[in-house]
């Protein structure tokens, strides 16, 4: 395999573990955040704003991990550095 | 594809390359200052409110309202500049349904020099509640050990304000744009009114993480100040002795007893 292939493949793969691993914890966090407040706004209904906008800051910033993933799923994707460098190599020495 | 709207250059001036996200950073400041001043040009006593004029008094008082809540005290400044904050993003978010526009806050230079901004406005707000040294001590705090672990979490903060705003409007356009390759008609749309609430929401978690940054660095600074807040469990319990029946009005109390 040449440089090139090598690096799409290791990229690719890694893109794709990337998301896999970093979507799974901020699901599940996301999910217990949800249950509890769900379960704090059938308790008291009266704080449901107060609540849903803890909520949704705190999903927000919960989600905010898995956007870390995302972007470096992207980068390794669209914008890999190693990918440009060796192009560049290749160029100038071809 | 392309990740962000950098490489997009609009027109070229002068030998200067202007490109989209500088372009529609323009559009919006120009959308949000024209409409502020087109608004306010007869605010006088004697002249009615029309439906315009209004709605602007909606929006600042719903943002005053959310800091107030926030950072229990209504420092006009923090108002102004966290209310901007929402605004520019909310409205830069918001102008994505206009096709051809990318938001510029798809750029990650553009949230990079907006968090720039929160990371210079904490110490000047800090300072400016309780003076160099005071905010200086917040950096010390529990103890002198905690000194290289609060700079750190300072940048961090940073960092991850930035790319919080960046991943979740660059993500929203980089879907859209894989899902026209794949399903053109339909779920285009469906993700583009998903990119919407996601980006009034990220505007808002922007807008409130820059309050609660300020609102603790001034509190930091004041708490070895004369002024207690009411989160000390005897006020609070004395206060809700006035009224225990019932727990609504005791929460208002606490709100308004709050210097």
């Amino acid at each position: 395999m040449t440089d090139l292939a090598i690096i799409a493949a290791i990229s690719i793969f890694t893109a794709g573990l990337t998301i896999a691993i970093g979507s799974l914890g901020p699901a599940l966090g996301e999910g217990r955040a949800a249950a509890a407040a769900i379960a704090a706004i059938a308790q008291q209904p009266d704080a449901a704003p107060t609540l849903s906008r803890t909520l949704f800051v705190s999903l927000a910033m919960i989600e905010s991990t898995a956007i870390y993933c995302f972007v470096v799923a992207m980068i390794l994707i669209f914008a890999n550095p190693f990918w440009d460098a060796v192009q560049a190599a290749a160029l100038v020495g071809g | 594809m392309q990740l962000t709207p950098d490489q997009v250059i609009v027109f070229t001036l002068w030998g200067l390359e202007v490109n989209a996200t500088i372009f529609n950073t323009w559009i919006v400041m120009v959308l949000l200052a024209g409409i502020s001043m087109i608004v306010t040009r007869n605010l006088r006593a004697d002249v009615p409110p029309d439906r315009w004029r209004t709605t602007l008094e909606v929006i600042v008082k719903a943002i005053q309202g959310q800091i107030e809540e926030v950072s229990r005290d209504s420092a006009r400044h923090v108002l102004y500049f966290a209310g901007t904050l929402f605004l520019f993003i909310a409205l830069a978010n918001m102008l994505l349904v206009i096709p051809g526009f990318t938001p510029p806050t798809a750029s990650l230079s553009t949230t990079v020099a907006l968090t720039l901004s929160v990371l210079v406005a904490v110490p000047l707000f800090g300072i400016a509640r309780g003076g160099v040294w005071r905010y200086l001590k917040t950096y010390v705090e529990p103890s002198v050990i905690m000194l290289p672990f609060n700079i750190i979490s300072e940048f961090s903060r940073g960092i991850s304000l930035a790319i919080r705003l960046y991943g979740n409007v660059m993500s929203g356009a980089v879907i859209a744009a894989i899902l026209l390759s794949i399903a053109p008609f339909f779920f285009p749309v469906v993700m583009n009114m998903l990119g919407l609430l996601t980006g009034l929401i990220q505007a808002y978690i922007f807008a409130i993480l820059a309050t609660v940054y300020i609102s603790s660095a001034t509190a930091a600074s004041e708490s070895s100040a004369l002024i207690k807040a009411p989160s000390d469990p005897e006020e609070i319990s004395s206060i809700a002795g006035k009224n225990p029946s019932n727990p609504k009005a005791t929460l208002s109390e606490t709100k308004e007893d709050t210097p």
